[in-house]
């Protein structure tokens, strides 16, 4: 399958035996793949099985060690992102990177606008040209608007067209749903398609699946830096491809076990944050997986904020363990057993420029230090001992946490707050942008730590992992809990239900 | 072995082998940098940048900078004088000066925490500020006839050597921050803080009072260097100290300390200060010309700034190269 029938079109971009190190690190083996004009052709893989390689090869970023790079069937090489950009070649990543204070026409021609006599800037047509752009793409996005406050989704939209200024024949897309909601996604797509139908080759990555079996046409799978398989998804399951991606059967995504609940380890009562949430209150016991569902912006996160206490609260108490929590001090909560996975892993998770070693050591340097010195050696073996228990793939401790993929830099935010030895678990989207393989791990994980007494308060976006995680399902709109749901009632339709307000319970 | 490449390019490495071959190099060939006399008037002439260098450090490794440390150290002066005029007991009034950089460290610490401003603005600010409040205090005197017993401290050699008697609280201190940046729960918190402040936050550390611990330190050790500089050169004016804060800001990144914070050691910070020292000390020997100086001092901060980063560089491509 790794051919096409020769009655096709030629591939505009490819890779032949593509083979690159990075150090020891074999980041990619053999890999050979052909991007078609007309076609969407997904990257499946799990992180750090290359693909993030993959794509900065096809963008100049990276220059092979073997194999080669064709273009229009002819070797080439990139001596950086800007020779592959001149091929046609453009990249969207999933968080661009646009001028605020210029407009949105401004940040599409930047360096290169059209000029009228003496070297005047031409703004008309500038403003002309976007507003062609953008009607080519189907889209209705001013020209003159500031790319301040556009939402991701828009961002991303003016990236490609900028890209379609440039005559790009390849577009590659990273992960460009991650940060979207489900309408964006919709017209992302239809963004896509008549992309395709005007020709564009398009390389797609995404940790949905269900994303890639709906605009993908073909599918290339890396494993561990290796080719796997290249064929067509018409007829695959969404089974086939995990097994493809993982390289076994996932045992199962939502390993729940049955664990009795015992007493209660974290109440928050009457809980306010004025203008943010109201009158939050609810209990999680220990042994229990509570879910905490809603849509982004019923102030879910806030309250798991504020119940740790990097905000403060307005009105209400939080106990953990019986013990009364001092309000906004993060080091009492944890004094106390409470520990949060945050939401945004490179910002609050991890000091990304720090190791490994030192990220995990972080939540344990009060109890690793004797005499108020810090000891490096119960440093180190207590972080090691939780990246070997979580499974954290990685070169060495003292690396870096930014040159981790995401999914083990998840891990690593994970085994710095289990080390903590924690009483209750609050987890924000713990698999947001993680590939399916590490999703399950931390499923199993959760379910471990609630087997073996602790609270887990999870706050997840990801209606079949609330379903199938929680014994209980806690559902926020605008700021207050509109209903609990106990886990043989929860389906998606009563969950949305109560979060988009139709529903109280 | 990567971690013995990056380890040999790191910069507060290249900047204390850069002191030694500088020192050896006056030793050999320029005339009169050996002699006693010499050496002690560098090492006190570069001590009151040692001192605020060793709080800067750490407050620079936290993120932020105080660019007010000449000024509190020049008021302090000017009240120590003022006070000194007044007739009160200097053991009173040392106290009551470092007390007063407490109060400047106090301000400038409350204003960047609690208003959420930038430190750079917020002290350039009291810079101005400070050194106003000075020259209120002492208009344009001059006091120097403090008691000689401290006259002679600050400005005496211990016996027959090189060394000030000023240098022995000075390694104390230096000490005392090799140890609190280095090898405590606190140090860390700061490189945490300085690399990222939310995760910092996230983790337990509580980032504010932190940092206004900092600026406390730093507003105290400015008061201490203005005392100290005032008996030092037997002279308290409202314009003592004037300009050093650049000097100190200038050896602590030539040292290798991120201007963005969260990168820096105590080490490279001192070994910093002592090469911009030796360096103004030999040209002034070499008979530089003060512009010429300021030009070389410029261009010095200029590659500190460079050099961390360039040398960062070339340990990551090592690193990447090492097996590829």
């Amino acid at each position: 399958m790794t051919h096409p029938p020769d009655t096709g079109p030629a591939p505009v971009l490819a890779l032949k035996g593509v083979s690159k190190s990075f150090g020891a690190v074999r980041a990619l083996r053999d890999v050979s793949l052909e991007l078609l004009p007309g076609e969407v052709h997904a990257l499946a893989g799990e992180n750090g099985a290359g693909k993030s390689t993959l794509i900065k090869t096809l963008a100049g970023v990276h220059r092979p060690d073997a194999g080669q790079v064709l273009l229009d069937g002819e070797p080439v090489v990139f001596h950086g992102p800007g020779d592959a950009r001149d091929a046609g070649i453009a990249v969207i990543y999933q968080e661009p990177t646009l001028f605020p204070d210029l407009s949105i026409a401004e940040n599409i021609f930047m360096g290169r606008r059209p000029r009228r006599a003496l070297g005047r800037i031409d703004h008309k047509a500038t403003h002309a040209a976007t507003a062609a752009l953008m009607r080519r793409l189907g889209v209705d996005l001013d020209p003159g608007r500031p790319a301040r406050g556009l939402s991701i989704a828009d961002q991303q939209i003016v990236e490609i067209a900028k890209a379609l200024s440039f005559d790009a024949r390849v577009l590659i897309m990273d992960e460009p749903t991650a940060a979207l909601t489900g309408s964006e996604v919709a017209r992302l797509f239809g963004v896509v398609r008549t992309l395709r139908e005007q020709g564009a080759a398009v390389l797609f990555i995404s940790h949905r699946l269900e994303e890639i079996f709906e605009i993908c046409q073909q599918v290339t799978t890396l494993r561990d830096g290796a080719w796997i398989a290249g064929e067509p998804l018409a007829g695959m399951s969404e089974d086939d491809l995990v097994r493809r991606m993982v390289g076994r059967d996932l045992a199962e995504l939502y390993p729940k076990q049955e664990v009795r609940a015992g007493e209660v380890a974290l109440s928050v009562r009457r809980l306010t944050r004025e203008g943010v949430f109201t009158d939050v209150s609810f209990e999680v016991r220990r042994g229990e997986i509570v879910g905490l569902a809603g849509l982004v912006g019923a102030g879910r996160t806030e309250v798991a904020r504020a119940v740790f206490g990097v905000d403060r609260r307005d009105a209400g108490e939080v106990e953990v363990g019986g013990r009364r929590l001092a309000n906004g001090a993060p080091s009492a909560a944890m004094a106390a057993g409470l520990a949060l996975v945050p939401e945004d892993r490179r910002a609050q998770g991890l000091v990304m420029d720090m190791s490994i070693e030192r990220n995990i050591g972080l939540t344990g340097l009060r109890t690793t230090s004797r005499a108020g010195l810090v000891n490096r050696t119960a440093e180190r073996s207590r972080s090691l001992d939780w990246a070997v228990r979580l499974q954290v793939k990685y070169a060495r401790i003292a690396d870096a946490v930014s040159t981790l993929s995401g999914g083990n830099q998840q891990k690593v935010v994970l085994a710095k707050w289990l080390a903590t030895g924690p009483r209750v678990l609050i987890v924000d989207e713990p698999t947001r942008g993680i590939d399916v393989g590490t999703k399950a791990e931390v499923h199993r994980l959760l379910g471990e730590l609630a087997a073996d007494g602790v609270a887990v308060l999870m706050i997840s976006s990801d209606l079949p992992e609330i379903l199938g995680m929680a014994d209980r399902v806690l559902v926020m709109h605008e700021g207050r809990i509109t209903a609990e749901i106990p886990r043989a009632d929860a389906t998606e339709e009563t969950v949305m239900a109560a979060a988009t307000g139709r529903a109280t319970a | 072995m990567p971690e013995s490449l990056t380890r040999a390019v790191r910069w507060d490495t290249v900047v204390g082998a850069l002191l030694i071959v500088l020192l050896l190099l006056s030793f050999g060939f320029v005339d009169g940098f050996g002699n006693a006399l010499n050496l002690s008037f560098l090492i006190g002439n570069t001590l009151p940048i040692a001192l605020i260098a060793l709080p800067m450090t750490l407050l620079v490794v936290a993120g932020e900078i105080d660019l007010s440390v000449a000024s509190t150290a020049g008021l302090s002066g000017a009240v120590m004088g003022k006070l000194w005029n007044e007739g009160m007991a200097i053991e009173t009034i040392i106290p009551l000066c470092l007390l007063l950089g407490v109060a400047c460290g106090l301000v400038n610490g409350l204003l960047v925490t609690r208003l959420g401003l930038p430190s750079l603005a917020v002290t350039i600010g009291t810079l101005a500020a400070y050194r106003g409040v000075a020259q209120i205090v002492l208009g344009s005197d001059a006091v120097t006839d403090f008691p000689s017993r401290y006259l002679d401290f600050a400005a005496g050699r211990i016996g027959d050597s090189f060394l000030p008697q000023a240098f022995l609280p000075f390694l104390v201190l230096l000490a005392v921050a090799v140890v609190l940046l280095h090898a405590t729960p606190f140090g860390r918190s700061l490189f945490a803080i300085g690399a990222g402040e939310e995760a910092a936050r996230f983790a337990g550390i509580r980032v504010k009072r932190t940092k206004l611990l900092l600026f406390v330190a730093t507003g105290a050790m400015s008061a201490l260097t203005g005392v100290f500089w005032a008996l030092h050169y037997a002279s308290a004016r409202y314009d003592n100290a004037t300009g050093l804060e650049l000097s100190v800001v200038a050896a602590v990144l030539l040292g290798g300390i991120d201007f963005d914070g969260g990168r820096g050691t105590i080490g490279g910070a001192v070994a910093g200060v002592f090469l911009l020292g030796a360096l103004q000390n030999v040209m002034s020997l070499l008979n530089v010309s003060a512009q010429s100086q300021i030009v070389v001092t410029g261009v010095l901060l200029v590659v500190s700034v460079l050099g961390p980063r360039v040398a960062r560089q070339i340990s990551l491509a090592r690193a990447a190269g090492s097996t590829g």
